[in-house]
Order: C-alpha cells, then structure tokens, then sequence
C-alpha cells in the first residue's frame, strides 16, 4: 500500500512513538503482519513492533521462527538496521524453551552467512553464536561431536530448506567459525578460535558490539602503539618487483 | 662495676635460638654519660647563644689525642720551619746557613754523587799512601824503607839526596799523581757523558728496530734508567702491531647471508602464527610435586607433533635441519633454493617445506649444473651489494649527468624545497640526489640528521602520492623511488610507520566523512592504492597483526564493501584492491570474505541482467538495479579481436578517452584477471574446512550462468581453468571436537619450604618487600630515638635554666643579705654613738 521508503520511515519509529501511544496496539497487527512479510529490509524493520505485540499484548503469531529463519540471508550482515535486528534477535533467542533443533539451525544460518561478513559484523556474530551455545547446552554438539563419524563427505547441514527443522543443522558441525579462525584480522580470527576450548559460564556482553562500525575498527588499530615494527626483509626491486607478483602479471606501469 | 648499678631485665620465658640485646642495662652510667655530653655540646652551645664571635684553636693538634706530645712538637716545628722558609729576610746573614763536610758544601756533594769518587779514591780512603808516611814521618826505619821499590832504591843508593830536595821531589810527585789522576777522571766523565749522549740519541731508533736479544745486550749495559721505558714502548708497539680481522671470502659472506635470511624467515613464521607466541610466554613456568628438585630438566619436549597434509605425514623443519648440517655446501645450496622456490610457489604449496619439497627442489638441482647453482648464488649475493647500484650501470649516460649534479646535499626541511631538489631531474638524476642525501645526512655523522631522514620519508611519500596523481600519472618514475624508500624504512622503522600509518588514517578518515555526508562512498584515487601496494612493499604482511599492515587490511575491507561501483574505473580499482589483499594474504593464506564478496560481483556484473538465480551478491553490488552489465560485452567483433593485456594502471584517471573497442577490450581483460584471481583464491583456500561453502555461489554462478560460449577462446582458457581449480577439490569434513580443557590440578598439601634466614621475622613477602619492611621499622626506630633524645636534651635545658635562675636569686638573696647586714650594722652603730652620745 505504501511506497517502501514511507514503509520504511514509518516502521522506524513506530515502535517507540506510535505503538506506546495507542489505546489498542492490536490493531497495528495487519499492518505490522503484512510488512514482516515484505521481505528485506522492511521486514527487519516490521519485527520491532511485532516483538511489543507479542511480548505485551499476547499476539500469537504463527511461524514467527520459520519466517525470522527465512529473514537471515547475506545481506543482514551489510545492511543499516544490522544492530536492530540483532539485538532483537538475540531477545528472541534467549528464551531457553527453545527447542535445539531450532537454535542449531539459527546457529548453522548465521555462521554459514558469517562467511561473507565484514570483520565488525564478525566480531558481533561470533560472541553471538558463543553466548547461544551457553544458553542451549544441547547445540554444543555443534562444536564438540566426540563421537560421530570419523569423515563426511557433505555438510549434512541443508542452507536453502526454508523449515528449520528439516535442516538437519544438529547433524553438522560449525566449520564455518574454524574457517574464520584463518580470518586475516587478528581479533576475528582470536573471537572464533574461542571456540576451540570448552566455553565459559559467563555470557558475553555483546550489546557494545553491536554499533561497532568499520572506522571505529579501523581507528582502534591505527592508534595501537606498536613496540617494534617488523619489516620487510626481501630486498624491494620495484614496485611490482616481488617474486610471482600478481600485479605483473595484469597491470602495467603505464 | 657496681652490682646496685646493673638493672637486670627479666626475661619470663627463654626462648630458645633467640638472642636477646638488651638483658642487663646500666642505668646510672649511660645517664651520667649522657650528661656529660650534653655538658660539653649542647650546654657550650646554650653558652654561647647569644655570642655571635667565635674562638678558634688553631694550634696544630691541640685536640688531636692521636698524636703523641713528641711527635706534636716536631710537627709543629717543621710547620714553623716551613712557613719561615718563604719569607727569609735576605739581611739576615746569619739564618743563611750551609751544611759544610770538609770545606764542601753538602748540598754539592750531593750533586756530584758517587761518581766522582769511584774508582781512585777508594783504596786510599782511611790509609796514606806509603811515600807521604815515609816524608812525613822520616821513614820510620828500616822496616819501611823495604818496601818502597827496588827503582828508589837505586836512586837513593846512586846518589843520596839532601832530605829536603827528598822531600820536595815526594811532594811534586804526588802533586803530579794527582793531577794526572784528575785528568783521568774528567776524560772518563766526558766520555760517559757523551756516550749518555750518543745513546740517548740512537735510542729511540733502535726501540724500534732492534730485536730482543740485542736490547738485551744494551739493557745490561745500562739497566737503571732504560727499563721503564723500554717496557713502556714495547708496550705502545704491540699496540700498532695488532693484526686486523681477516677479510671473509665470498662463500663466508654467502654463508652468513643465507643464515641472516633463514632467521628471518623464521621470525616472520612466528610472527604470523602470532597467538601460540603470546601463549608460550605467558605460561608460568609449573614445578610438579614429584619434581626431584635436582636441576634435571626435559629443556624441550622432543616428541614431536603430527601433522597431515594431503594424507601424507607432515615431517617439521628441524630433521630438515639436521640433514642439511651433513649435507654441508650442497645443501645450503639447495635450501637457497628451497627458500626462493617456495616463495615462488607460495600459492600452491605450505611455509613449512616438507621433506617432499624439499625432494624436488633436490632433482631440479640436479638437472641444472652445480656451477650454474653457485652462479646463481654468488649473483644473488652480489644482487644484495650493488641493489642500487644496478641501475646507475645500465644507464650511459649517468656520468655526464652525474658530472652536473653537486656532490652534497642538505636535507631538505620542508616539502617545497624537497620538491625543488628533485624537480625537473630525470629519474636516474632524481635517485643520484637521493642517495646523496641519504649519504651526506647519515645518522651517524651529525646529531640532527636522524630525524632529518625520518622527514625525508615522508617527503618521498608526498611526493610518490604526487606523482600518482597526476594526470598521467609517472608510475616508471615510482617505481624507482620505491628503491630509497625501502632503504630509509629499514632505517628507520619507527617513523616510517608512523608516516604511513598517517597517510592511511586520513585516506580512512576521508572515506567515513563521505560516507556520512553522501551515505555512500567512492573509490580513491591511485595514490591511495599506490600507497597500500608500498606497504605491501615495506612491511611483512604475513604477521598475525602488524602496526600498519592490519590498518591497512582494514582499510582495503572498507573499500571493497562500501564503495560503490559505477564506472569501468571502479571496477579496476576494485580489482587491484583484490590483487594487493592476494599479495598481502599469499604467505599467511589467510580467510578474506570480501575478497570472494567482490570477485563475485564482478563476475554478476559482468552477465546480462535479470539472471541472478541461485547465489546472492552483497552489499557494493546489488541483484537489481541501475549499474549492471559492467562489464558486458556483446560485440561479436570485439570479443572477436581481443587479446589477453595487462591494464595500464593510467586507465583509471583517463579512461573517457578510448574508443568502444578498447573498452570492451578493457572490460575482457579485467574478466580474465577476475577469474586469475579467483583461481588463486582457490588455491590459497583449499585448505579452509568451509572451503566449498565459501565458493559455492561463484561456482553455481560459474557453472549455470557463464554464457561460456560466446567467449573467445583465450577467455575460455582463463574460465576453465579457474573452474577446475575450484572443483577438483575433494570435500571432506571432519567433525569438530573441543581441545580438552586441562584438568585444573587438586590442591596438593605439600609443605611449602621456605628458607628460614631469621627467627622471630616475618619471612612472608619478597626478597624486596622484606626490605622495605625492614625500612619502615628502621625509620620508626630512628623517629622514636630522635623524640626520645630532643626531649632529654629539653629537659636538660631546662634543668640548666633553672640551676641558672637559682643561682642568680641566690646570689642576689646574699647581696640583699649583705646590704641589709651592713646596713644594720651601720645603723647598729649609729645608735651605740647615739646611746655613748646620750651617755655622755
């Protein structure tokens, strides 16, 4: 009904100025349903108020899981509402009466996702998936699986089924975080080798990782004060003068 | 002493081990021993309050009881002695006194010494010679007379002489002994002065030159005064005679490069495994409780880890190590080899050349000829030397230009007068100056020139951005500039880093201001990527972190996920910013999500719209929307006509000026680097245990949407074998398992055993902790002292005032005593004259 811009605007404040304000939020639903189902980023945008429906007004809402499942895909990493949407998440996963098989495949999703995030998205979602498998002792399986088969030849783990439960995420296993422990920057690869060991009791505070952003990262580092400084030993002969230098083989100086 | 003066402290318990100090005190004598010392300090000093002239003894040792009255005096007479003995009255004839021994004076026969009186006067020291007793005492008979000689004896029996002319005759004689004996003496003085002369003369030439055994010689002839200095320049010509180091031959030097090179390489290892350091060092060292305690220690776990790579069993270096110590010359050869092998295969193959490699690299040598192996080595070595130099010998022309060029340089002290220096300078020129700077400024030389070189970098820096900039821009010329600032960043690291961790901070510091003003960012400009091409350059990008490097990668992450891709050029700075994260991740093989991220976009937009089916691209690039089809290309005649050809890095400040053609042959070559890259990123990767997950979308988007046909051949080549990179690969997934956590140990109630130095002391804390307890205490027991005694000496003060003040009433009660007695007495008196007045 509306164009997606409005949409968006809209949704963005209506949870903490509209929805408060109304005698009867309720009749927000349709419309707050029908924008979940949109797809994208108006569907992030529409989870906030269906959370206040839900958690205050005791909407039942059929699926939730099913649909916020189908909401994860690449993008969730790069968009804007990134921090929204995870702290909503989060609120969503911590509810221990879920049943494992549903957290398994939230973890699966997000750690495959993982995959093509950018290192401050990292440094979020790692801490993330740890503090899930704190909260649902029964996924650990994920990361410690003493007694399975000695080799597969296939993930078990199936991305593209749409029901959580059909996923057979609790039959994988998480090398997508074992893969990010070759991640080249040095906190992302030392968040996922965290893994390795046996987790701790105490959940991690994720909430000041959720707004980090990329220059925050950036100017961390710049202002690290390096004690020595490596350098470079193999004798520079130009700028494209390395051994097997890609750059020679497709630019020239010219 | 007395025993009512001893206080005895009793003790209520002993103890055993324990010694006590203060058992037994007497009190009535270190009272009175005080007093008797404030009596002679602080009471002088209350005497003398008010006195502001002082008396001083300085009579020599009047206080000093070390000196025995005696000795007092005669000290005190030679200090009277010697202060008169400046200021002597020349009119006092009488104070000048000489010393005289036979009419001589001592004082000269001092001087003449012994040598005077050496040989001639010793015999007839004490005795008189036999004719003077004859003359002076008439002979004394016969028994005399036969023993003068047989010659006078003659004479006097020939013709007897008058006694007198007798006389006269002995003593003109010895007058002439003497005489000639005088004689003797002087000549033989001459001589010896001038042989003292002559030798004094000879002498410090033959110090030099004369071998031991003749000095000898000359040294028992004159050994007192000689010796010393003898000693002395021996001493000083070893000195000059020490041998320098012995020049190294070349295979040493090759040798000690190799090495210098390996320990390198292995520090970069470690520094990219990076985590297992920082775990090692923070491991406290543990003793067990069975340790024996007797200094046996297992220095190093020589079980050795198991590692597998392709199945095979992965062998570590140090065997490798050992084999190549027997091996000797050949084998360092051959690991020179190994290490410039590896860094060429770094793509394909692991850091750590296994025992397989190494194999290979062994037949390979064998194929080509030893000499040809040492050949190389001695260039490379050579290679190391003259770097620099290379290039000024290939051109001809450097002397003349060299001629031109003044031979030193100041450092330049801001960028203008850098840029000045350089300016209108050819190349070769421009790095002569360089150099000379370099050379003229060196850290060494002066105090300032250090940090002169540190802003001499970041001039080169500026100036190397400057240049990138330029419309067409002088990359030949960056690339030889690329030489100094390699040298001036090994010199100074620190700065360096600091220059370059400047430059990225503002470029970062740029792209986050236009990201928040236009909500979208563009790519930067060459020098940018010029810039992160010289880090790649200047500093090892393999670390786990580095000061400038993990910026950088930073950096390159946001480019390549926030910039939006509009244009051909975008593309092609995107491209190269996947090259530099290739170059930069090649050693360490590490994960870079965005790398795939892009190459993958490039590849969707590189198809014609509305086909994106089955993978998802993210954020630069977008499944919908305006910029697609990139890098499409549908004219036949183009694809026709293309040729595989490295991209003119210039293209990307001046691409409006080509033709069609060459845009979609631009657009080829950038599709075949794409799929280079991606077969590279396929090897680096293979090892990933979610390798197949990461390149699955590329894959689908390979396999079902490539219009693979309609390429020219050469594109085919590129496509296929970027694809078979990617699928032949085997999946094999083991499933995780958590390192065991290692069992905290139980509690163990060992004794702990400490050293126990004193009874009765804490012995808690360390060595340094006790030491400052025992200051604290040794202060407070000072501070208690100090009150104790400042109190005492109060006391005693007042004590003193009061003895004062009694006595002066005292003495003022008598006068006032006195007066009124005489007083009465007069008055007394009075009377009675009264009373006798009145009586009579």
């Amino acid at each position: 009904q509306l164009p997606p811009g409005l949409y968006k605007k809209v949704l963005v404040i209506l949870h903490d100025s509209v929805l408060p304000y109304m005698n009867e939020p309720t009749l927000m639903m349709d419309f707050l349903t029908v924008a979940y189902g949109i797809g994208g980023a108006i569907s992030l945008l529409a989870l906030n108020g269906l959370f206040i429906l839900i958690h205050q007004h005791n909407l039942e809402y059929p699926d939730f899981y099913k649909k916020l499942y189908s909401l994860l895909d690449p993008s969730i990493y790069h968009v804007k509402y990134r921090a929204r949407f995870f702290h909503l998440t989060d609120l969503f996963l911590s509810s221990s009466h879920l049943p494992a098989y549903l957290v398994a495949a939230f973890i699966k999703r997000l750690a495959r996702l993982a995959l093509t995030a950018p290192p401050e998205a990292l440094l979020m979602i790692i801490p993330f998936i740890c503090n899930l498998f704190r909260r649902h002792p029964a996924c650990r399986v994920l990361v410690h699986r003493p007694g399975g088969p000695a080799e597969m030849s296939e993930d078990p783990y199936v991305m593209e089924e749409q029901e959580p439960s059909e996923s057979r995420a609790l039959q994988s296993s998480l090398w997508e975080i074992q893969s990010l422990q070759n991640h080249y920057h040095p906190d992302v690869a030392k968040a996922a080798a965290v893994l390795n060991q046996s987790l701790s009791e105490m959940e991690d505070d994720i909430s000041g990782l959720l707004e980090l952003s990329a220059y925050e990262l950036f100017d961390k580092e710049i202002k690290k004060k390096a004690v020595d400084v490596p350098l470079e030993f193999e004798q520079v002969r130009g700028l494209f003068g390395k051994k097997n230098d890609i750059f020679a083989e497709h630019f020239s100086l010219e | 002493s007395n025993p009512f003066e001893v206080k005895v402290n009793r003790q209520k318990f002993d103890i055993l081990g324990r010694k006590t100090k203060n058992d037994v005190g007497l009190p009535g004598v270190s009272r009175s021993k005080a007093i008797k010392k404030r009596n002679q300090t602080l009471l002088k000093e209350y005497k003398e309050r008010e006195k502001t002239n002082v008396f001083k003894d300085k009579r020599f040792g009047e206080y000093n009881t070390k000196i025995t009255p005696e000795e007092k005096m005669i000290r005190r007479f030679t200090l009277e002695r010697q202060q008169n003995y400046g200021k002597k009255n020349i009119y006092n004839l009488n104070e000048d006194e000489e010393l005289t021994h036979y009419g001589q004076s001592l004082a000269e026969i001092e001087k003449l010494n012994d040598i005077v009186d050496s040989d001639s006067d010793t015999e007839e020291r004490g005795t008189l010679s036999a004719e003077l007793t004859a003359a002076h005492f008439g002979g004394g008979g016969g028994l005399l007379r036969k023993k003068v000689s047989s010659e006078q004896q003659d004479e006097e029996e020939e013709k007897p002489k008058s006694r007198k002319e007798l006389i006269e005759e002995m003593i003109a004689k010895s007058k002439q002994e003497k005489q000639e004996r005088q004689t003797r003496r002087e000549s033989a003085l001459e001589l010896t002065e001038k042989l003292d002369k002559d030798w004094k003369e000879i002498q410090t030439l033959i110090a030099r030159k004369t071998p031991k055994s003749e000095r000898k010689d000359k040294e028992v002839e004159k050994p007192k005064p000689d010796e010393y200095d003898m000693i002395v320049r021996e001493l000083g010509f070893e000195m000059k005679a020490k041998p320098s180091e012995r020049l190294k031959t070349e295979e040493e030097l090759a040798k000690e490069e190799q090495a210098r090179l390996q320990k390198l390489e292995a520090d970069r290892l470690r520094r990219m495994r990076g985590i297992d350091e920082v775990a090692n060092k923070k491991r406290p060292s543990h003793m067990s409780a069975d340790d024996l305690a007797d200094g046996f220690i297992l220095d190093k776990d020589d079980r050795r880890l198991l590692s597998y790579k392709d199945g095979k069993i992965n062998i570590e270096n140090e065997e490798e190590v050992e084999e190549e110590g027997e091996e000797e010359e050949e084998g360092e050869e051959e690991d020179n080899e190994n290490e410039e092998e590896s860094q060429e295969e770094s793509a394909s193959e692991d850091e750590e050349d296994d025992a397989a490699d190494n194999h290979s690299d062994l037949e390979s040598d064998l194929e080509s000829e030893g000499e040809a192996a040492e050949n190389k080595e001695e260039k490379k070595h050579k290679a190391n030397e003259n770097e620099s130099q290379n290039v000024e010998k290939l051109d001809p022309g450097r002397e003349a230009a060299k001629s031109e060029l003044p031979y030193t340089f100041a450092a330049p002290e801001s960028y203008e007068t850098f840029k000045s220096l350089l300016a209108g300078r050819t190349i070769e020129q421009q790095l002569i100056i360089l150099e000379r700077i370099q050379k003229c400024n060196h850290p060494s030389l002066a105090v300032g020139n250090k940090a002169k070189l540190e802003k001499l970098f970041g001039f080169l820096l500026e100036y190397i951005g400057e240049l990138a900039t330029l419309d067409l821009p002088e990359l030949r010329t960056i690339d030889k500039l690329v030489l100094p600032l390699y040298n001036l960043c090994q010199m100074f690291p620190e700065a360096a880093s600091d220059s370059i961790k400047f430059i990225l901070g503002d470029a970062a510091h740029d792209l986050e201001e236009v990201i928040e003003v236009k909500g979208r960012a563009t790519f930067p400009a060459l020098d940018t990527l010029i810039y992160l091409k010289i880090v790649s350059l200047l500093f090892p990008t393999s670390d786990f972190w580095h000061p400038v490097v993990t910026p950088a990668f930073m950096y390159m992450s946001q480019l390549l996920t926030k910039c939006r891709i509009t244009t051909l050029q975008d593309v092609i700075k995107g491209l190269f910013i996947c090259c530099l994260f290739l170059e930069y991740v090649s050693l360490s093989r590490r994960f870079v999500p965005e790398l795939i991220n892009f190459l993958l976009g490039v590849l969707h937009i590189s198809l014609p719209k509305n086909q994106a089916q089955g993978y998802t691209v993210v954020h630069p690039f977008t499944p919908v929307g305006k910029n697609l089809e990139l890098l499409l290309v549908c004219d036949k005649e183009d694809l026709q006509s293309w040729e595989k050809q490295n991209v003119p890095l210039s293209i990307v400040t001046r691409l409006k000026e080509t033709s069609r053609t060459e845009m979609n042959h631009t657009r080829l070559s950038c599709l075949a680097l794409c799929f280079d890259l991606l077969k590279k990123c396929a090897a680096l990767y293979e090892s990933l245990p979610s390798f197949h997950e990461i390149m699955h979308p590329v894959k689908i988007l390979l396999t079902q949407h490539m219009p693979v046909n309609e390429y020219p051949e050469k594109m085919q080549e590129w496509y296929h074998s970027a694809l078979k990179e990617l699928e032949n690969k085997v999946k094999h997934y083991t499933p995780l398992i958590c390192e065991k956590k290692k069992p905290v140990p139980l509690k163990q109630y060992t004794p702990k055993i400490v050293k126990v130095l004193e009874f009765g002391r804490k012995q808690a804390g360390s060595k340094k902790e006790q030491e400052r307890k025992q200051l604290i205490q040794r202060h407070k027991r000072e501070l208690k002292g100090a009150i104790r005694e400042i109190r005492k000496d109060n006391q005693y003060l007042a004590r003193m005032q009061l003895s004062e003040i009694m006595e002066r009433d005292a003495a003022r009660k008598r006068k006032v005593k006195e007066l009124l007695g005489s007083l009465a007495t007069q008055e007394g008196e009075w009377k009675a004259m009264k009373r006798k007045k009145w009586k009579n």
